[in-house]
C-alpha cells in the first residue's frame, strides 16, 4: 500500500485567460485529514475537481490512490461532495443513495443496507422516502455526505461539508470526520469554517493563487502559544532567552513561547534580573491569527 | 453494462417523476380528440362529395390522414427535441452532474444512456400517435394508407436524429441555445424542403439544389418527405397535389445519410461531454 493517498506535481489549470491553479503541489498521506485553506478564488474547488477527473489540469501530473489522477476506476474508491450540492431533487434520499450506490457498482441487499445505515448516520431515516426537493439545505447536504460514504472509499473529498448546516449538523461532520480517520480513511477538506478544520485536521496547507504556501502539522506541533507581559525594566536577553521576542515597548512585551511550561521560568527569570511584573497573560493563536498572517495584509475578501 | 441500463433507467424514471410523460400524453391525447372529430365530420362529407368515385374518395381520404400523419410527424420532432433538451446542460449548470461523474461511470455511458432512454421515449412517442391517427382514420373512414412499412420507420429514425441533435448540443450549449439551434436547424430544413418541392413544380434546378442543401444540413424533413411518397395512391404522386409531400421521392442515399447523422451527433455529444469541464 502506497504511503500517500494524493500526490500532485505542478498541476496547473488555465481557463481561457484565467489562471485558476498556477502550481499546485501537495501530497496526502494515507489515513490523515487534510485541511486545504485558502481565500476565495485560490483554486481550491478547482484542483478537487481536477483530483477527481471532473475537469482535465492543463498541465502537471499526479496520482491518487497509487493511479493517475483521472482513472476512472481509482473513483470506485473515492467519495465526494461537491461544494455546490446538487442532486436529482425529484428523488427520495433513499432512491438517490440507490442510484448512486449502483454508479458505484452496489446492487440488492448490500446495497438497502448500506443506504439504511448511512441515512440513519446522517440523521435522515425520517425523511429518506420524502423527494430531495423538500429538504432544507442542511439536509441536502446531509444526504450528499451519505452519497459520498455508499462505496466505503478510501479517501473522500469534502468541499465545504457544512456551508448549510446549522450547528448540530456541524457536530455530526466533525464526528464522521473523526470516526472516519479511526477508520483509516483519507479525508480532504475544503472549508472556510477554520475552527472546524483546526478540530478536525492532522495537517493543512494553504494556498494562494492556486500554488500552496505554507503547510502546518497540526498533530506534530502546536501553532503556539502567545503571552503578553506587562513588565518594566525586562532585560531583553532574558525574554529573548525564553521564547521569540514579537514586541517590546517601555512597559509591555509580548513573545512566542514553546508551551506553558515556559510559562513559570519565565516569570522567575524575569523577577530574578529586578524587573518589575505586573501581569502575564498568554494565550493561544488560533488557526485564523495563522491563516492571515500567512495570506497577509494584502488578501482583501475575494 | 450496468451503468448504462442505471442512467437509463434513471433517465426513463425522471421523465416519469417529473410528470414530463404525463404532459406529453395529455397533449397527444389532446391532439388525437380533436383530430378524430374533425376526421369523423369530414369523411362524412366525403362520402357526399365525392359521390360514388371511388378513386375521389380515397384520395380525400389519404389527404386527411397524410395531415393527421404530417401533425405527428411535426409533434414528434417537438417532443424529441424538448425531451432532452435540457438533460445534460441542465445537470451540467446545476452540478448534479459532479456526483454523477465523479463516479466510476465512463462519461460516454451516461450520454449513451441518456440518449437510449429520450430515444425510447420519442418512439414511443410516436408510436402512440401515429397509431391513434391511423386507427381514427380507419374507424371514421375504413381508409389505410398504402406504404406504412415503409413509411413510419422514416418518420421513427426522424425522431431519433431530433433527440441525438437535442442531446448533442446539450453536451456543450446551455438549454436555451441548444433548443434554438435545433429548431433553427428545422425551420432551415423546413423552408428548404418547400423550395424544393415549388422548384420541383416549376422545374427550376437552382431551388431543387437548396433544398438538397438543406437537407444535407439536417435530414429530416427529406424523411418525412419520402415516407409521406410512399404513403399515398400513386395517382396522388403523379398529380402532385398533395400539399404534404413531394411529387419527387428523395433518394435513398438521404436515409442513410440521416442515420450516419444521428450516429455522429451522438458521438460529437460523448465527446463534448467528455471534455467539459463540469
Amino acid at each position: 500500500m502506497a504511503e500517500l493517498a494524493v500526490e500532485t506535481h505542478q498541476l496547473r489549470k488555465r481557463f481561457g485567460d484565467k489562471l485558476a491553479v498556477a502550481d499546485l503541489s501537495l501530497s496526502v498521506r494515507r489515513g490523515e485529514v487534510f485541511g486545504f485553506l485558502g481565500p476565495n478564488g485560490a483554486g481550491k474547488t478547482t484542483s478537487i475537481k481536477m483530483l477527481l477527473g471532473l475537469i482535465e489540469p492543463s498541465a502537471g501530473r499526479g496520482t491518487m490512490l497509487g493511479r493517475p489522477i483521472g482513472d476512472r476506476r481509482t473513483r470506485a474508491r473515492v467519495g465526494f461532495l461537491p461544494e455546490h450540492f446538487r442532486f436529482q431533487d425529484w428523488l427520495t434520499g433513499r432512491e438517490l443513495l440507490r442510484f448512486h450506490g449502483r454508479l458505484f457498482g452496489l446492487s440488492g441487499h448490500a446495497l438497502e443496507a448500506k443506504a439504511d445505515t448511512l441515512l440513519a448516520r446522517v440523521d435522515l431515516l425520517d425523511s429518506a422516502d420524502r423527494p430531495i426537493a423538500g429538504y432544507s439545505k442542511g439536509m441536502t447536504q446531509r444526504v450528499g455526505l451519505a452519497q459520498a460514504l455508499l462505496n466505503d472509499p478510501d479517501i473522500v473529498f469534502l468541499d465545504e461539508p457544512t456551508s448549510g448546516m446549522d450547528p448540530l449538523g456541524r457536530l455530526l461532520v466533525r464526528d464522521l470526520i473523526r470516526e472516519l480517520r479511526a477508520h483509516g480513511t483519507s479525508v480532504f477538506l475544503n472549508s472556510h469554517l477554520l475552527g472546524e478544520v483546526e478540530a478536525t485536521c492532522d495537517r493543512v496547507v494553504f494556498v494562494k493563487q492556486g500554488r500552496v504556501v505554507h503547510e502546518l502539522d497540526l498533530a506534530a506541533q502546536a501553532i503556539g502559544l502567545e503571552v503578553e507581559l506587562r513588565v518594566e525594566g525586562a532585560p531583553h536577553d532574558v525574554l529573548a532567552a525564553h521564547g521569540t521576542v514579537l514586541e517590546r515597548g517601555e512597559s509591555r512585551a509580548r513573545l512566542r513561547v514553546a508551551d506553558e511550561q515556559a510559562l513559570p521560568a519565565l516569570a522567575a527569570a524575569l523577577v530574578q534580573a529586578g524587573a518589575r511584573l505586573y501581569a502575564m497573560t498568554p494565550y493561544r493563536r488560533s488557526l485564523e491569527d495563522t491563516f492571515l498572517e500567512v495570506m497577509g495584509e494584502d488578501q482583501r475578501p475575494g | 453494462m450496468s451503468a448504462l441500463l442505471t442512467v437509463m433507467h434513471l433517465t426513463l424514471h425522471e421523465a416519469a417523476r417529473r410528470r414530463v410523460l404525463v404532459a406529453t400524453l395529455i397533449g397527444a391525447a389532446g391532439f388525437l380528440v380533436l383530430y378524430g372529430v374533425g376526421f369523423h365530420f369530414v369523411a362524412a362529407r366525403v362520402a357526399e362529395e365525392a359521390g360514388p368515385i371511388v378513386v375521389r374518395q380515397r384520395m380525400l381520404l389519404n389527404l386527411l390522414t397524410l395531415a393527421g400523419l404530417y401533425a405527428t410527424h411535426f409533434l414528434t420532432l417537438m417532443t424529441a427535441v424538448l425531451l432532452p433538451v435540457d438533460t445534460l446542460s441542465g445537470e451540467i449548470a446545476s452540478g448534479v452532474a459532479q456526483t454523477v461523474a465523479s463516479k466510476p461511470v465512463r462519461r460516454s455511458t451516461i450520454v449513451l444512456g441518456k440518449w437510449l432512454a429520450f430515444s425510447l421515449v420519442a418512439v414511443t412517442y410516436f408510436a402512440i400517435v401515429s397509431g391513434g391517427v391511423l386507427l381514427i382514420a380507419r374507424l371514421f373512414g375504413d381508409f389505410t394508407p398504402p406504404g406504412l412499412a415503409q413509411g413510419l420507420p422514416l418518420m421513427a429514425l426522424e425522431a431519433v436524429v431530433f433527440v441525438s441533435i437535442s442531446i448533442a448540443g446539450g453536451a456543450r450549449l446551455s438549454t436555451v441555445t441548444n433548443g434554438i439551434l435545433a429548431f433553427g436547424l428545422y425551420g432551415l430544413a423546413f423552408i428548404g424542403g418547400w423550395v424544393e418541392q415549388v422548384g420541383t413544380l416549376a422545374g427550376n434546378l437552382a431551388a431543387q439544389n437548396v433544398g438538397t442543401v438543406a437537407s444535407l444540413l439536417l435530414p429530416t424533413e427529406a424523411l418525412w418527405q419520402r415516407a409521406a411518397y410512399f404513403m399515398q395512391p400513386s395517382i396522388m404522386r403523379d398529380l402532385q397535389m398533395s400539399p404534404f409531400s413531394s411529387g419527387a421521392l428523395p433518394s435513398a442515399v438521404m436515409v442513410w445519410w440521416a442515420v450516419g447523422y444521428a450516429v455522429v451527433a451522438v458521438l460529437l455529444g460523448v465527446q463534448g461531454f467528455r471534455k467539459r469541464a463540469l
